[in-house]
């Protein structure tokens, strides 16, 4: 990957937005799940699938591949959308989402889909499994990178201040952390249920290099990515800003929309929703 | 009569010459053994590596040892991590921590994940002695078997602590073997079989009434139970259930048919452990009755491992008296 064109950064907001429809029809198909995470996160995941990733859908467990460890469980809505417009698996397969003997579980599991790397969706130990992935590619000189997603709010755990403290002490500059910080959790705002901030300081004790960007940013997100492969002897996170249920303007900013999937009534207007906006980014690219 | 197929000591029941070690020194040799065959093998530990002989693998691999300070949850996560990459992190703690405080990342980031992350649950059992409750984790057993796709292990002596750190290192599975602190007698040898999953008869007396199953070092207290028992006329046999997950069913429905009568014993709650695995494969297949030595629903206190073995009832007369007790049922 590089820095991104004018005209890739067009292509991957069109995806982006066909990602995001992907989620909608998948979590209303489902009947279950959560929507404003994986919608927040629309931008950033098809980043990593179509420009970031070091990565081959036809050889998912390719040995020198990146790996991206989804530490919140709970959005992977948003990692099997891009994966399936990837070329991992079909749309049609993705939309098995949460059925009986389906590869597409509720919350993702290795063992039945190992291109999900890990298993997750406790909260707080996604950090620690991609440190222990970084170090031991680290022993055998590998040069492929770590990336682990995050939600703001599983920082109220243990486990991955355990893990962000021992990726900071050993110096794990091959591994990235995201942070989805879209400020809402289950029982409301995060910092009403327990305060995170200062985040960045917090990182910074713990011996990481911080950059904030705006998460819906295609060119904020590949810059900071490309900057963290140029930081020595340090573990870089990346602080998203999101907007959760990004692209739907009703939702935005809803924590009500942390963990419940929309009904046919809301897909359908949804859809049409970003049916417009993608006529107009479209538009755009051709103009 | 001890078997002469289980290759036990000849020595065993003489206190004064029989050899003792700790079962976590076991440990010690048998994971520098597996390190020497596979270059994968790694291990991680939590600021305990004099006690749990993680030292001496540090020292004969120095670049394969990860040290986590006091973090245990971190431990078994970031160990989860380099077996999804593709090693064979051995993890090294107290039992009272490690399954004791990171359960639910055993359960999700190695079970569910499926990878081969070995726990070493280390100072198991009430035997830690002065130490006290806190670290006498006697639940282990019950919280690991419980979680699909576990091995669970827990062998009687350091030279069977040893075969089960080899055997576990190729099983390409998720393991946890639990260990003592103290010495305790070294009975078995080289030639006495070990194989997961499988138990083996170390006593045995013609038409006996009486079956024990015992785990752990304890079963050196069954032996010599066995061997005053015999002098009275009670006649035993008594098998090594070292593998408690898996169960050698076959072998449990054996004993039992044979003779009628179960004593199983534990240094553990009976409450979910190896008599409790005992008495699940019985309730399906073969209802007998049993009595069940361990500790029951208390939690432990300081003092020397001899006395808390007696004060609990794991002693050489508690499990006599087990065995009195079950055939006088028959």
């Amino acid at each position: 990957m590089a820095y991104l064109t004018e005209a890739k950064r067009i292509e991957l907001e069109a995806k982006a937005n066909e990602v995001r429809m992907t989620v909608i029809d998948i979590l209303e198909d489902a009947g279950s799940g959560h929507t404003a995470g994986p919608l927040g996160m629309a931008d950033i995941f098809t980043a990593l699938y179509f420009h970031v990733l070091n990565h081959n859908p036809h050889d998912p467990l390719w040995e020198d591949r990146d790996r991206l460890v989804l530490s919140n469980g709970h959005i992977v809505p948003i990692r099997y959308a891009a994966m399936a417009h990837a070329g991992y698996f079909s749309l049609e397969e993705a939309k098995t989402l949460r059925q009986f003997g389906s590869r597409i579980q509720g919350h993702p599991e290795r063992d039945r889909l190992p291109s999900m790397e890990t298993t997750s969706g406790p909260l707080g130990s996604g950090m620690s499994q991609a440190a222990g992935i970084a170090y031991a590619a680290r022993m055998d000189g590998k040069t492929f990178r770590t990336y682990v997603a995050m939600s703001d709010a599983e920082h109220q755990a243990g486990n991955l201040w355990e893990g962000i403290m021992f990726a900071g002490a050993n110096r794990l500059s091959n591994l990235t952390g995201v942070i989805d910080r879209n400020n809402i959790q289950i029982n409301g705002m995060t910092e009403d249920v327990l305060p995170l901030e200062p985040l960045r300081e917090k990182y910074e004790a713990f011996n990481w290099h911080v950059i904030d960007i705006d998460g819906h940013n295609m060119e904020d997100f590949v810059n900071a990515v490309e900057q963290a492969k140029a930081i020595y002897e340090r573990p870089t996170l990346i602080i998203a800003h999101t907007i959760p249920g990004k692209g739907i303007k009703e939702i935005e900013f809803d924590y009500r929309w942390h963990g419940k999937p929309p009904s046919t009534e809301e897909e359908q207007k949804w859809l049409a929703e970003l049916r417009t906006l993608q006529g107009k980014i479209e538009a755009s690219h051709h103009g | 009569m001890i078997r002469n197929d289980a290759h036990i000591v000849g020595n065993v029941f003489d206190m004064e010459t029989l050899g003792a070690a700790a079962t976590r020194d076991g440990f010690g040799h048998g994971v520098v053994a597996a390190g020497e065959r596979n270059p994968n093998v790694v291990v991680v530990c939590a600021d305990l590596a004099e006690s749990t002989r993680a030292q001496w693998f540090r020292d004969t691999f120095p670049e394969r040892y990860i040290e986590v300070g006091v973090a245990e949850q971190n431990m078994v996560t970031m160990a989860a991590g380099m077996a999804v990459y593709g090693k064979v992190p051995f993890i090294t703690s107290y039992a009272a921590f490690s399954p004791g405080r990171n359960w639910e990342q055993i359960r999700t980031t190695v079970c569910l994940n499926d990878v081969p992350v070995k726990v070493m649950g280390m100072h198991a059992g009430i035997s830690v002695g002065p130490d006290g409750a806190t670290h006498q984790p006697l639940e282990d057993i019950a919280i690991m078997r419980a979680i699909p796709r576990m091995t669970v292990l827990s062998p009687c002596d350091a030279v069977e602590a040893q075969k089960a750190v080899e055997a576990v290192a190729v099983s390409g599975k998720p393991a946890y073997i639990r260990f003592g602190r103290e010495k305790t007698p070294l009975f078995t040898s080289a030639e006495t079989p070990f194989e997961i999953g499988k138990a083996y008869v170390a006593w045995e007396q013609e038409d006996p009434e009486v079956a024990i199953f015992a785990t752990g070092p304890l079963l050196h207290n069954a032996l010599r139970a066995a061997e005053q028992l015999a002098q009275e006329g009670v006649r035993t046999i008594i098998a090594n259930i070292h593998s408690i997950k898996p169960m050698d069913e076959a072998c449990v429905i054996d004993l039992a048919r044979r003779t009628g009568a179960v004593v199983t014993v534990e240094e553990h709650q009976v409450s979910g452990g190896m008599g409790s695995a005992v008495a699940e494969v019985l309730a399906h297949n073969h209802p007998t009755i049993m009595k069940m030595v361990g500790v029951h629903d208390r939690f432990g206190q300081s003092g020397t491992p001899e006395e808390l073995i007696e004060h609990y009832g794991m002693g050489i007369a508690g499990i006599a008296q087990a065995v009195h007790g079950v055939r006088a049922k028959k």
